[in-house]
């Protein structure tokens, strides 16, 4: 018995008024671009819910494990597809579905059923009355409880019947493409890919920009990055990083500027070029994974002044958290593994040994003011040049 | 132009070998243990390369025992020699500068309970033989000792060494990593009095995975890898014959005019060197071997010099491609007493038989044109 159809459940987007069919269409679409390489899949929506039938032999552990990552979904229901709905045909397969679904035959249940084919001769509480019989009959450890069932077998009766009780819980959130889009700064550690994964989970479409400075960072660095950005698309749908070729600010920051000031100077050029990116590929945010008081540039003081720079909001979903909770959530999403190769930091030319911790706004601009018309040039074609590179999710 | 100077770490396939090799990958294609004609057919193969790879070191035949590279050579040898000698003593002596994969193995060899002693080097990377032989006593079973040392290019007095110690304890069997060496010098390890010899395919414009142990006849060695009895039981599993064939014929063609391929890797790493070395503050550390240049450019952070040169065209090492794997600075510049500085600004040319002048000249333009930009940007204090 293979499970012919899933039955997906979602949330937040049941509150969404006359918008919601704007969401669960986006959300199909997801759905039915994740599922394109696992086999044949008909995903409809049928009141208030979105079906998704499996019309061709699938593979159960990678179509859930798929569906597990597609944001908007809070829960997957493995569903048994019956075309004949005779009673004794379907108590058998009731049966033969409890078999199947529960390990250990040893809890609570009711049987709730619905039935949409009026001309059924029975009626939804007699059947229900009936498949509970039969249960008990077959599983003598199993017991009644109409009130609070530990398990709950659905039986709805339509042109088929449906037969399905387990949620395999999904990654929740809203679906990516219903809130806008933003543009991620990536840097190869731990926290910017955990900050586009949360940015992404409430429905954002991600685009990212990796800077890169060669020779003073390696082309693996840059392989990294895109690795973690193709890691990341396994949630977030496919990537367009745009990778800038910063090395040209960096020196003329470095020539010009005081070394204690590098650090915070350089992020406020990073902000402006990413915003940049940001206004021409028509995102509305950028995202950052600082966290307060992580390194000296994620002071509340230079937070501050880093920000001063930004037009549009500035997502830090991680500011609020301690480095092992990122950690955790970026090895729950797999890109932990990648994010702790080494390559990123073989090059310390640009970090002082002892950045400002408290920069002061006016003290920096000051500072900026020697780039004055050294850096526009530079920046220019820093934004002008940079290199696209789809990332999509690696199967 | 490209300028391929990173030989130490791997070469380019021979074409003709490449012709090999897949000449056997799509219609030699049988196992060796078959009975049939396809496995007897590639049994020829192997016993062929034996005989041809023996020919070359003039040692028996059944002196050979291929593996899977390097790598695999030296655990073998280590490995599997110290658990055959156990009751015949239990220390194990080698050197600081030693290849991870002897290196690591013999650190294994400590943990499982053998004693071991590593000699260390003077500034030329150079063993104090004496301090060696001073160390040598009835309980030593294993002298290992690298050819050529895989970062710098020095070159061990293998032979002196091999008369000392056998002249101390003649029981004590002698590895010697030729890894970096063979096709570079002619090793007759059998007439040199060496008892183990490890060398690897893809140093010599191989293919990857495959190499081969010489084990002297009569010395004795366990095998570390166990199964269905290839190779008289030393080393089982299917043997690679198109990896081993190819690398029999690598080797023959890097033999043919071995002389005049020397003189003129020789002569590139002496020209880069001269040029180089007139640059200010940049030091050569080589030792003698003819294809291993290694140079400090002080003030430059070795991997922010790689990728400078590798932007354009030059493909060179920061210490070797395995030291830079582990993310830690080379134990070898560390052990001739480099400081940290230049250690960290330190790298590898290594050189092929097909590199030419030209490239060489090309490279040193990179280099001038590159260190004063490059030696602005540093981490200040």
């Amino acid at each position: 018995m293979q499970y012919k159809a899933f039955m997906i459940k979602y949330a937040e987007i049941g509150t969404k008024g006359k918008n919601r069919y704007i969401f669960e269409d986006i959300l199909c679409r997801n759905i039915n671009r994740k599922l394109k390489n696992y086999g044949e899949f008909y995903v409809r929506k049928e009141q208030g819910r979105i079906f998704v039938e499996c019309k061709s032999e699938y593979d159960y552990e990678d179509v859930v494990n798929a569906l597990g990552k597609v944001f908007g979904i809070v829960g997957i229901c493995p569903v048994v597809v019956e075309e004949n709905t005779d009673f004794d045909n379907l108590r058998d397969k009731v049966i033969e579905y409890v078999d199947k679904a529960y390990d250990r035959k040893n809890f609570t249940f009711k049987v709730f059923t619905r039935r949409n084919d009026k001309s059924y001769p029975m009626t939804s509480m007699e059947v229900s009355a009936e498949l509970g019989h039969f249960l008990l009959e077959a599983y003598p450890d199993i017991q009644v409880d109409v009130h609070s069932p530990q398990e709950i077998i659905n039986v709805e009766i339509r042109k088929v019947a449906y037969i399905y009780s387990i949620t395999i819980p999904g990654p929740g959130g809203l679906p990516v493409g219903t809130n806008g889009k933003g543009m991620a700064l990536l840097s190869g550690g731990i926290d910017s890919p955990v900050a586009a994964y949360m940015i992404a989970k409430r429905g954002v479409v991600v685009e990212a920009v990796y800077f890169h400075a060669p020779p003073f960072t390696s082309e693996r660095a840059k392989q990294k990055v895109i690795d973690l950005a193709c890691l990341v698309a396994d949630y977030a749908g496919a990537i367009k990083l745009h990778v800038v070729n910063f090395s040209d600010v960096q020196m003329a920051i470095y020539d010009n500027c005081p070394h204690e000031e590098l650090t915070i100077i350089m992020k406020r050029y990073m902000i402006k070029i990413a915003e940049e990116l940001a206004n021409q590929n028509d995102c509305q945010c950028t995202i950052t994974g600082e966290s307060i008081g992580q390194v000296s540039s994620q002071t509340v003081f230079s937070l501050n002044v880093i920000n001063e720079v930004s037009t549009m909001p500035v997502f830090r979903p991680c500011i609020g958290l301690d480095k092992q909770e990122i950690v955790d959530i970026s090895e729950k999403i797999g890109t932990y593994e990648t994010s702790i190769l080494p390559y990123e930091d073989c090059c310390t030319t640009f970090v002082a040994k002892h950045p400002v911790t408290k920069p002061i706004l006016s003290a920096i601009e000051k500072s900026e003011s020697k780039l004055e018309g050294i850096i526009e040039p530079l920046y220019q074609k820093a934004v002008e040049t940079a290199e696209v590179v789809m990332c999509r999710a690696k199967q | 132009m490209e300028a391929y100077f990173d030989n130490s770490a791997t070469t380019p396939v021979y074409p003709e070998v490449r012709d090999l090799v897949v000449k056997l990958m799509e219609e030699d294609y049988g196992n060796p243990s078959s009975l049939h004609l396809k496995g007897v057919k590639a049994a020829g193969y192997i016993k062929d390369a034996r005989e041809r790879l023996a020919r070359l070191m003039k040692v028996q035949p059944k002196e050979i025992v291929f593996t899977s590279g390097g790598t695999e050579s030296n655990n073998m040898a280590l490995i599997g020699g110290a658990l055959a000698n156990r009751r015949a003593g239990n220390k194990i002596i080698t050197t600081s500068v030693e290849h991870a994969s002897v290196g690591s193995t013999v650190d294994f060899l400590k943990d499982m309970g053998f004693e071991v002693v590593r000699i260390g080097v003077d500034s030329r990377g150079l063993i104090d033989e004496q301090q060696l032989i001073d160390a040598v006593d009835d309980d030593t079973i294993i002298v290992s000792v690298m050819y050529v040392n895989n970062e710098i290019g020095a070159v061990m007095p293998i032979q002196d060494l091999v008369k000392r110690v056998k002249e101390k304890n003649p029981s004590v069997l002698i590895h010697v990593d030729a890894i970096q060496a063979f096709g570079k010098y002619t090793i007759y390890p059998g007439r040199m009095g060496i008892d183990m010899m490890s060398i690897s395919s893809h140093k010599f414009h191989g293919p990857k995975g495959v190499g081969a142990l010489y084990i002297r006849d009569r010395v004795k060695v366990k095998p570390i890898i166990y199964g269905g009895g290839q190779q008289s039981g030393m080393r089982s599993g299917t043997e690679n014959v198109p990896g081993i064939a190819g690398m029999v014929l690598a080797a023959e063609m890097t033999y043919n005019d071995l002389d005049a391929k020397v003189e003129h890797m020789r002569q590139l790493k002496e020209h880069l060197i001269g040029e180089l070395t007139q640059i200010e503050d940049v030091y050569s550390n080589s030792g003698d071997a003819p294809h291993i240049a290694s140079i400090t450019f002080k003030g430059v952070r070795s991997e922010v010099m790689l990728h400078a040169l590798e932007e354009r065209g030059v493909y060179v090492s920061s210490g070797s491609a395995c030291s830079s794997n582990k993310h830690s600075v080379s134990s070898t510049l560390k052990s001739i007493g480099l400081p940290q500085e230049k250690l960290e600004s330190t790298l590898r040319f290594s050189f092929s038989p097909e590199n030419t002048m030209d490239q060489v000249d090309y490279a040193v333009d990179c280099c001038k044109e590159l260190l004063p930009v490059l030696r602005r940007y540093r981490r200040k204090k």
